[in-house]
C-alpha cells in the first residue's frame, strides 16, 4: 500500500493528490504536463510537497503535520529518470555499484542475468544505447536496495524490438526480486501490460485510479 | 644564466606553487558553494572574492599590509607568537593567493555550474551523504574546470606584481620574485639581467599553455 497526498506547487504548476495505491505494479498514466514525473520526485525527496504524506506501507517519508520530510538518501526509493542519468565519469560497473547497499541487496550476478547486460562490465557509459542505459539504470537503482522502485518512461528512448527485451526484464525484477514499482506512462497498453493498478493524472489531477482487470 | 636568476626562477615558481596548492582547497570550496547554495551573505562573499580583480593590485597590497603588517588586527596576533609576514616569502604566497583566488573561484565555479543537478540527485537517492555525491560526482565532472582555474590562477601568481611589492617588497634573496626582478633589474639600468628573466618568463608562459591545451585535449581523449 503506498499512499500519496501530495499537494504541490512548482512553477505555476499545481500538484494535488490524494491516494491510496495497492499493487506491484502501480502505473501513473496521462498526457505530457499532466505530473507524472513530478509525482516520482515527491516520492524519491527531490521535490518537498507544500502539503500532505507520502508512505510506502506503514513507513512515512513525507508528513507535513508530523514534520517528517526523510532526505532522498534515506528513502530507499530507486529513481530510474527517463534519460537514466548514468554517470558519464563511470563506467557501467561503476555506476550499477554506486549505491551498492550493504546487506540484504540483490547479488550483482542476478541483477545484471534479470536486465541482460552481464556483458557490459567495464564499458565506459558513452555509447550504450538507449534500452542498455534503461536496464544499467534500472540495476543500479535495484543494487541500493530500494523497497520501492520508480520508472519514468522507461521505453521512451528506445526502439520497438528493444522493448520487446526490456518488458520482460522488468517484469522478471517484478516477479523474482519483488521490489514494487511505479511506472510511469503515457502509454495506456503498456500500462496495462506490466501493471496491475492504474492512477491516471490529467493537470496535476487524479482523473481514475483502481485496479487492472488482469482477467 | 646567473645564479640570481636561477635562484629568483627557482624562488617564484616554488612560492607561486605554495600558493595554489593553498587555495585549491578554499578556492574549489568557495566555488561549489557559489555554484550550489543560498545562503545569506552570499552576495557579500562573491563580491570579496572577485575584488582584488578589479582593484588595482598595489591597493589589495596595501589592505593585506594593512592587515597583516606588525599593527594591523592579524598581523599584531601573529605578531605576538613571534610570526612574522609581511615582507617574508609567507607575504609573497599571500599575495599570490589574494589575486589568484578569483580566476580559480571563477573558473571552477562555472564548472560546477555546468554539472547537472539531476547528477547529484540520482547520487543521493542512491544512499550517498553529500559529501560522498561532491566527491564522486560534482567535483570529478568538474575537474577540467578546476584544473583550467588552478593553472590560470598559477600563471597570475607567478606574474603577481602590485600586491606583492606592498606587502612583501623586493628583497633579493627573500621576497623578489620574477615579476618584481624584472622591474627593480630595468629601473636600476640592468638591461642584460632583465632581459634573461624576460626570457624565463615567456618560457614559463609557453609552457602553461602547452600544458593546458595538453591536459584538456587529454580529457576529451579520456571521455
Amino acid at each position: 500500500m503506498i499512499t500519496l497526498q501530495i499537494d504541490l506547487v512548482q512553477d505555476g504548476f499545481t500538484l494535488r493528490i490524494d491516494q491510496r495505491v495497492d499493487g506491484r505494479v502501480v502505473a501513473i498514466v496521462g498526457p505530457s504536463g499532466s505530473g507524472k514525473t513530478t509525482v516520482l520526485e515527491a516520492i524519491a525527496g527531490l521535490r518537498t510537497p507544500r502539503a500532505g504524506r507520502i508512505a510506502i506501507g506503514d513507513r512515512t517519508l513525507f508528513s507535513s503535520a508530523d514534520g517528517i520530510d526523510l532526505p532522498a538518501r534515506d528513502r530507499r526509493v530507486g529513481y530510474v529518470p527517463q534519460d537514466a542519468l548514468l554517470f558519464p565519469h563511470m563506467s557501467v560497473r561503476r555506476n550499477i555499484l554506486y549505491g551498492a547497499a550493504p546487506g540484504n541487496r540483490p547479488p550483482v550476478e542476478t541483477v545484471l542475468a534479470l536486465l541482460e547486460i552481464e556483458a557490459l562490465g567495464d564499458r565506459p557509459v558513452a555509447g550504450l544505447s538507449g534500452g542498455e542505459r534503461q536496464r544499467i539504470a534500472v540495476a543500479r537503482a535495484l543494487m541500493s536496495a530500494p523497497s520501492l522502485l520508480l520508472l519514468d518512461e522507461p521505453l521512451a528512448s528506445v526502439d520497438v524490438p528493444l522493448r520487446r527485451r526490456i518488458v520482460p526484464a522488468l517484469e522478471r525484477v517484478r516477479d523474482e526480486l519483488q521490489v514494487p514499482m511505479i511506472y510511469v506512462t503515457h502509454d495506456r497498453a503498456e500500462a496495462a501490460a506490466i501493471a496491475d493498478w492504474t492512477l491516471a493524472l490529467d493537470a496535476g489531477r487524479v482523473v481514475a485510479s483502481g485496479e487492472i482487470d488482469t482477467q | 644564466m646567473t645564479g640570481a636568476a636561477w635562484q629568483i626562477t627557482a624562488f617564484t615558481l616554488a612560492v607561486a606553487l605554495v600558493a595554489t596548492m593553498l587555495m585549491l582547497p578554499i578556492g574549489v570550496w568557495l566555488a561549489w558553494l557559489l555554484a550550489r547554495r543560498r545562503f545569506p551573505g552570499r552576495a557579500l562573499v562573491d563580491t570579496l572574492v572577485s575584488l582584488p580583480l578589479v582593484m588595482p593590485p598595489v591597493a589589495t597590497g596595501l589592505i593585506l599590509l594593512k592587515i597583516l603588517g606588525r599593527r594591523g588586527p592579524i598581523g599584531s596576533l601573529l605578531a605576538r607568537s613571534g610570526i612574522d609576514i609581511v615582507f617574508t616569502w609567507k607575504a609573497v604566497v599571500i599575495a599570490m593567493m589574494v589575486m589568484g583566488l578569483p580566476l580559480l573561484v571563477r573558473t571552477a565555479r562555472t564548472g560546477f555550474e555546468q554539472v547537472s543537478r539531476r547528477y547529484e540527485d540520482i547520487a543521493e537517492t542512491l544512499g550517498a551523504t553529500p559529501s560522498r555525491v561532491f566527491f564522486t560526482i560534482s567535483l570529478p565532472l568538474a575537474f577540467r574546470s578546476i584544473v583550467a582555474g588552478a593553472l590560470l590562477a598559477f600563471s597570475r601568481a607567478i606574474g603577481e606584481f602590485g600586491a606583492t611589492i606592498m606587502v612583501a617588497g623586493a628583497i633579493p634573496g627573500r621576497t623578489r620574485t620574477l615579476a618584481v626582478a624584472i622591474f627593480t633589474m630595468t629601473e636600476a639600468g640592468d638591461d642584460h639581467q632583465a632581459m634573461v628573466l624576460l626570457a624565463i618568463a615567456v618560457a614559463i608562459g609557453f609552457a602553461a599553455v602547452i600544458f593546458t591545451n595538453r591536459l584538456i585535449r587529454h580529457d576529451h581523449a579520456a571521455n
